[in-house]
């Protein structure tokens, strides 16, 4: 090799790490094993799909030399998971993907001793809307025939959603409390579940994320009629918002990566970085239009003062819905 | 017709040359995958899935359903040969399989689980290349109350027949839900059972780790016990023609079981929820039930290794249905493969048959493929796998221990659970001792947690009336065929008597 050559090498390779700060940095922790990748709610669902999406973005580009492996641990409205991930013996390579039961249950549950603020935060990967769906056989188009419908029915109209306490049985409550309504509530244990039993008209409608729905609803099997966002979603043009009815109530469910109590900086750092470049890949945002998910990009410090609002607005829904 | 040309085009498609060497390589992972103690199809899935960006989405998902192919007849391996489950879709297979072996017909064990296995899945791609779409919307017609009523079906299978001792038969069961319902509970998501506030009961108990415990170290106790010092080795051998024999053997005296098997294996499969192990356990259940000789079950009838064989199987292909279709995951190893499709730019669901043909043709295609090169290639391992049989059992008893061990490690990552197994095996012992019939244990703690939350979610639809369970189309004749199986011991009793008061008044 003459010597312009490796100098012309040695340049090169100067500037590739020059450009990319981050990975330089990152380099200095590395796993040493297979990542143990837990998620928060059963398959099927919007954490579980968004989870896999994650794994399989990071093995396509090869971003991590230890494979993410995912493992549901849904039981108990994610407080399986939450006790696994904060008793693991090996915290720098045990990672959650969350939904809000991240905040809800440690709420819920206190007798679980579960702080979230001694978890590590990685990053947010974007906000997931809630959307009002029923099926295209009850022959409701809008928001008001759905109303009429469970005021006929005087009780026995059957929604499902997820475990009681978490997301959808709050965004159904606050519909109920602000119109009125008698809903019979079916938990399942998660929103795939859920998707699944409005498609074969068991229950007769959900708040499903879009993502869950969007399958049924582009094969002309699922009719959505309200959003719960603060503005109309762009894949869903013509549904109004709760907002444009006069309620000032917009719900969504984090799909944040956090780390173990107890991570090292070092590790928390690889993290972040691979979290980043997964956020800035191009899949994850076709992802994010195609699921209709919001970006809410934020770094460690304000993932932490996010926790904390989230836990007090939380408390806030739940005291008010009585739960 | 339309069909025949779309799978002749698919199968064209499998047999083009890297698809042939993706399923080759994928089944003889997945074999050895399978027959690890503690590792499944689902790990196996997993571990493969960053290997099938290298190549496009077709053949990625060959290859995938090629390692789940050949899981499923690998677990029969370890489960036969040494009496450990080799997955939990397995678990079923030991019931018989060990006994088969232990009496020195270890190859007719393993031929018949190859036969068994290959019919089931010929059968269940047979259902799903001609009814696919018809079958999605009766997987959607199963409610709550229809899946309730089919696990009532699948515990009466358990107690109302067979020759085993019924009170006995009930304590298992009831002592696996309970088992079972530890952890969290699903409607209400309080704790329950917390033995000891030992924080790990909350993760709930693993189905593996009671299977691995009771038929791993349990099993191993008892043949150390039952060989009291002498130790007895089983010379098998194995010679082409003593195979041929064997698969005589194992079509004359495993068809029922494989018929049933195929056909109840499927159509569990499709099912949400569900999956191969119930498909298998309740196979198992329903060849017992139906056999003229129910009393052999559990000691070494082929019929009882051939259904949850073929039953495994054929729920595997089912549970792609519910994926495909409908864009849900029928089990876990299902759950990844969806993962994948999702990143290769395939949106599973409804659309998929009609937007992707030549990816879906070219994979139901592959099943039929991947079904011939498995069972060959699972044939051709078999005298490998007896050669292991051969050696002393002074070296075999260690060997299970270490297995049964780093099995139940490696599902969980958690040393709680290789105590539980180590508990899990002396009680089993135990028990065993005193002629408590494990397996209905084992059924409970698979299927309580899938009866228990269905149960719940049908009381609540009906505002907590139980007719729902008798006035729903589907689920009124299941409940009412479940309860007759239970209360047919009963009704034997109670002639009995009758008989035996007419002889006194004779």
């Amino acid at each position: 090799m003459t010597k312009t050559m490796r100098g012309l090498v040695q340049m090169s390779c100067a500037a590739l790490i020059a450009m990319s700060p981050m990975a330089a940095f990152a380099q200095d922790w590395e796993p040493r094993r297979p990542i143990d990748f837990t998620i928060m709610a059963g398959p099927g669902g919007g954490a579980d799909q968004i989870a896999r999406f994650i794994q399989s973005v990071a093995e396509q580009y090869d971003m991590t030399n230890r494979p993410l492996v995912p493992t549901n641990r849904g039981g108990g409205s994610g407080a399986e998971a939450l006790i696994h991930v904060s008793s693991t013996s090996d915290p720098d390579h045990t990672i959650l993907v969350t939904l809000n039961s991240f905040f809800t249950t440690p709420l819920r549950q206190e007798n679980l001793g579960i702080d979230i603020q001694t978890f590590t935060p990685v990053a947010m990967m974007g906000v997931d809307p809630f959307v009002l769906w029923v099926h295209t056989d009850s022959g409701i188009t809008n928001f008001e025939q759905f109303l009429q419908q469970v005021r006929s029915m005087d009780g026995e109209f059957v929604m499902g959603g997820t475990g009681t306490g978490q997301e959808d049985s709050i965004v159904i409550a606050f519909m109920s409390g602000a119109y009125d309504l008698d809903i019979n509530y079916i938990p399942y244990d998660g929103g795939g579940a859920v998707a699944r039993d409005l498609a074969g008209q068991q229950i007769m409608a959900t708040v499903n994320n879009p993502a869950e729905a969007k399958g049924f609803y582009e094969a002309g099997q699922f009719v959505p009629l309200v959003a719960f966002s603060d503005e109309r979603l762009p894949a869903y043009p013509d549904v109004p918002t709760m907002r444009e009815m006069g309620h000032d109530f917009s719900y969504y469910n984090q799909r944040a990566v956090v780390g173990a109590p107890g991570m090292s900086d070092e590790a928390a750092a690889y993290y972040a970085d691979l979290f980043t470049r997964i956020y800035e890949s191009d899949e994850w945002q076709a992802y994010l239009e195609s699921e209709s998910l919001s970006p809410l990009w934020m770094n460690a410090d304000e993932q932490r003062a996010y926790w904390a609002t989230q836990v007090e607005s939380h408390r806030e829904l739940l005291a008010s819905l009585g739960e | 017709m339309e069909i025949l040309s779309l799978l002749g085009g698919g199968m064209l498609l499998a047999l083009q040359p890297l698809n042939l060497a993706l399923i080759l390589i994928g089944v003889t992972v997945g074999l050895f995958i399978g027959a690890m103690p503690g590792l499944g199809s689902v790990n196996g899935v997993a571990i493969l899935l960053p290997i099938t960006f290298l190549v496009p989405p077709s053949g990625a998902i060959i290859f995938l359903a090629a390692i789940y192919y050949g899981a499923m007849y690998g677990g029969a391996i370890s489960s036969i040969t040494l009496g450990i489950p080799g997955a939990s879709t397995a678990v079923a297979t030991t019931f018989d399989g060990r006994p088969l072996a232990r009496q020195g017909r270890a190859s007719l064990a393993l031929v018949t689980a190859a036969i068994a296995s290959f019919i089931g899945g010929t059968v269940a791609n047979v259902f799903f290349t001609a009814f696919a779409p018809l079958l999605a919307s009766v997987a959607l017609a199963f409610g709550p109350p229809e899946i309730f009523a089919l696990m009532l079906l699948a515990f009466a299978t358990f107690v109302g027949l067979g020759g085993d001792d019924i009170p006995k038969t009930i304590f298992s069961i009831c002592f696996g839900l309970v088992l079972g319902a530890i952890g969290f509970d699903q409607i209400s998501g309080a704790p329950r059972l917390v033995l000891f506030d030992m924080n790990g009961f909350l993760q709930g108990i693993g189905f593996l780790v009671l299977a691995i415990g009771v038929y791993g170290i349990g099993e191993m106790i008892w043949t150390i016990d039952q060989a009291r010092g002498e130790v007895e080795t089983s010379t098998p051998k194995m010679t082409m023609r003593g195979m041929a024999s064997d698969a005589a053997e194992a079509t004359r005296r495993g068809w029922k079981g494989t018929a049933i098997g195929s056909v109840l294996g499927f159509f569990v499969g499709i099912l949400p929820a569900a999956g191969a192990t119930p498909a298998s356990l309740m196979s198992y259940g329903v060849a017992k039930m139906m056999s003229r000789v129910p009393e052999e079950f559990g000691r070494g009838n082929p019929d009882g290794v051939a259904a949850p064989e073929a039953a495994n199987n054929s729920a595997s292909t089912g549970s792609m249905l519910p994926m495909l279709t409908l864009g849900i995951p029928g089990s876990p190893t299902t759950a990844i493969l969806l993962g994948g499709m999702v990143i290769w730019g395939l949106t599973p669901g409804p659309l998929l048959f009609v937007q992707e043909t030549e990816f879906v043709w070219g994979l139901i295609g592959s099943f039929y493929i991947s079904n011939v090169a498995a069972l060959l290639i699972n044939l051709a391992f078999i005298p490998l796998f007896i050669w292991m049989l051969r050696m002393p059992f002074t070296i075999l008893a260690p060997m299970i221990f270490v297995l049964s061990i780093a099995g139940g490690y490696a599902a969980t990552r958690d040393m709680f659970d290789i105590w539980l197994i180590v508990i899990f095996g002396l009680g089993a012992f135990v028990l065993r001792r005193f002629d408590y019939p494990l397996a209905p244990a084992v059924l409970a703690i698979v299927l309580g947690p899938i009866a228990e939350p269905t149960l719940r979610q049908s009381l609540l639809l009906s505002s907590g009336d139980p007719s729902i369970f008798f006035t729903r189309p589907i689920a009124g004749p299941i409940t009412v065929v479940a309860l007759i199986l239970l209360l047919l011991p009963a009704l034997k009793l109670l002639r009995r008597r009758r008989g035996k008061a007419e002889d006194g008044a004779a």
